[in-house]
């Protein structure tokens, strides 16, 4: 017998009784669609995080020179190095981070003082509410501007700051030439509770010339490792000591995010993947009735020249045929669900194909491996008792 | 009569060689046949009678190749079938033995043409030489007007025929019924019978089991069946004449 045949058969008997085949398929779209949905979400899930953490700045590289005493990196060579790489890096600016006393008339608070570059704003993905931010020309000139933050607004100011108001950084005044936007409610300790200075100024302030720590924006996370490598080589040549300088970035934290979650999605998966095994059982068990039921049948055919195979062959078809169908039906199920709870939990959640694969794959492996035992059964049956039977 | 084969046919179609099935029931053994030897010829008609516990449906499995005796030699058409296992029984059924069951043993889910089919199917006949032939031996049985039906659509006569156009479907070399007229009415059973007789006369050799005296009368040779023995082997008119016991 052909399997054109043994498919026929098979899609008459799953077809013939409708109600049995459903339930017997509904272990098998439930376990497909649970894989699928969890998997997805899980995804979505980390996709969201790695998200947050790209506001971050995952494509930062932070650059820390220790001892600047007897050998240095001047600006100048920082600039110059990045320019160099512009197939690696977007951008580079020092930042010279301390803590001062702002005062406005008798107003007085203590705040982050951030001596940056012209280029921190972009590379930091901030915006500014009103105003313009730290330029080439107030570093060079050392003019006094300065960028706030909005904590600093309403504790200095009580709200009421318009451009050109000054303020006096541990006793110096300073030109509030632009007002950062809102990052974090206006917290304090939070991104709304900083100035930033030309880096100039901040390294007088400082009573140092040298400048210690840079920011590097490398194009995106993926060239971060590379950047850092060529950095460090870069660092190397000039310090010729590794213990003076320290390179940092987030690929490592991103690193342990991702490994965190495909575990996660591992575990979910798995948990999963069990209720495919029970699924499989049931396969197995209906098919096992289905035997028994058939005995006449199997007899009749066996008699009439049904071969071992032949049986084997109908049966176990007809077994893979159904969880095939329910890993289908199931597939389908998973992704509206996916989408469903993605869209209720607000995330961006979407079936993977690798997922989709694997549970196909495994429901149809399911339905050949616990399809094979009754069908096994079904062929060994002698015609004689298979015939006698009721 | 027998010299009438001899000229015919020098190799019998079956031959069963001191047949012995022996089954094994706690302590007790049970000898279903006891040393059976018997030739059929091609174009026979042969009843097996016997009462039940005879040996009659074990002798019967083994000519239809379902079974293997115990000890005993069982040649058909040449081939050596007392040593065959599983699929190589399954061909020779296939290829050699067209069965009617008492119970005509359709398949229920399956129209008459796809029941008729079978045996084809399970040979690797094509699709529309199996159509062709099955639908002729519908039309020999006279049911080629129903062979969409499923068989609880039809009488009890017209599934033994339909059965029946199963059996004779692979053209095979002996047609084995056993008690086909058991679930039938006087009438239909009168008509089966009838039918079987043509068939044997348009060459076909025919083996039927039955206990019914009546039935055995209308082969052309009986063979006796009594505790695993063969008692009488003697022409349908002998057999006439035997008294009844």
């Amino acid at each position: 017998m052909k399997v054109s045949q043994a498919f026929k058969l098979a899609i008459r008997s799953i077809f013939g009784s409708k109600m049995r085949s459903f339930l017997t398929m509904l272990g098998m779209i439930i376990g497909v669609g649970s894989v699928i949905t969890l998997i997805g979400l899980m995804n979505g899930a980390t996709n969201y995080i790695l998200d947050s953490f790209d506001d971050l700045g995952t494509n930062l590289i932070n650059v820390n020179i220790t001892n600047t005493d007897t050998r240095k990196v001047d600006v100048d060579e920082m600039y110059e190095f990045v320019e160099e790489n512009r197939h690696l890096f977007q951008g580079v600016t020092p930042k010279i981070s301390s803590r001062y006393t702002i005062k406005n008339g008798s107003t007085s608070m203590t705040t982050a003082v951030n001596g940056v570059g012209e280029d921190y704003l972009e590379i930091n993905n901030l915006e500014l509410s009103s105003g313009r931010f730290i330029q080439y020309a107030d570093i060079k000139n050392r003019y006094n501007a300065c960028v706030i933050g909005t904590y600093i607004v309403q504790e200095l100011f009580d709200g009421k700051v318009s451009l050109g108001d000054t303020l006096k950084i541990n006793g110096q005044l300073f030109e509030i030439v632009g007002i950062q936007e809102e990052k974090a409610d206006s917290k304090e300790n939070s991104a709304d509770d900083c100035i930033y200075i030309p880096y100039s100024n901040a390294a007088r302030l400082a009573g140092s010339t040298n400048i210690s720590t840079y920011v590097i924006a490398a194009n995106n996370a993926d060239v971060v490792e590379q950047g850092e490598d060529i950095l460090d080589h870069y660092l190397y040549g000039i310090l010729k000591n590794e213990d003076l300088y320290y390179i940092m970035s987030m690929t490592e934290l991103l690193d342990m995010i991702n490994e965190m979650n495909t575990m996660m999605s591992s575990i979910l998966g798995g948990i999963a993947g069990i209720s495919l095994l029970v699924a499989g059982i049931g396969i197995m068990n209906i098919m096992l009735v289905s035997v028994v039921e058939r005995t006449k049948e199997i007899g009749i055919r066996k008699a009439i020249g049904a071969k071992k195979k032949d049986i084997m062959r109908q049966f176990v078809i007809e077994a893979t045929l159904i969880s095939c169908l329910g890993g289908i039906l199931g597939i389908i199920f998973g992704y509206f669900l996916t989408k469903l709870l993605g869209g209720a939990l607000g995330l961006d959640a979407a079936p993977t194909m690798n997922s989709i694969l694997m549970a196909f794959g495994i429901s149809a492996a399911i339905g050949i491996g616990f399809g094979y035992m009754p069908a096994n059964k079904a062929a060994k049956l002698n015609p004689i008792d298979a015939l006698r039977s009721e | 009569m027998s010299m009438q084969m001899d000229e015919k046919q020098a190799t019998p179609l079956i031959q069963l060689i001191d047949i012995k099935k022996i089954y094994q029931m706690g302590d007790t053994e049970v000898r279903a046949n006891d040393g059976i030897n018997l030739e059929i010829y091609e174009g026979e008609f042969v009843a097996i009678v016997g009462k039940s516990g005879s040996g009659k449906s074990t002798i019967m499995n083994i000519i239809g190749a379902l079974d293997i005796p115990t000890s005993g030699q069982y040649i058909l058409k040449g081939q050596d079938v007392s040593k065959m296992k599983g699929d190589a029984l399954a061909e020779v059924r296939n290829r050699m033995i067209g069965f009617i069951f008492q119970q005509y043993n359709l398949l229920s889910k399956q129209n008459l043409l796809e029941n008729v089919e079978l045996p084809l199917l399970y040979a690797g006949v094509g699709k529309k030489q199996r159509r062709t032939q099955a639908m002729e031996a519908l039309k020999l049985v006279g049911l080629e007007d129903k062979w969409r039906n499923y068989p609880n659509q039809l009488s009890g006569g017209q599934q033994q025929r339909g059965a029946v156009a199963r059996a004779l479907a692979g053209n095979p070399s002996l047609i084995l019924a056993d008690e086909p007229t058991g679930a039938l009415d006087s009438k239909t059973s009168g008509d089966l019978l009838e039918f079987l007789k043509k068939l044997n006369e348009q060459g076909n050799t025919i083996v039927l089991i039955t206990h019914d005296r009546n039935v055995a009368e209308q082969a052309r040779r009986v063979v006796g069946l009594h505790d695993g023995k063969i008692i009488f082997d003697q022409s349908v008119e002998e057999y006439r004449k035997q008294v009844v016991v």
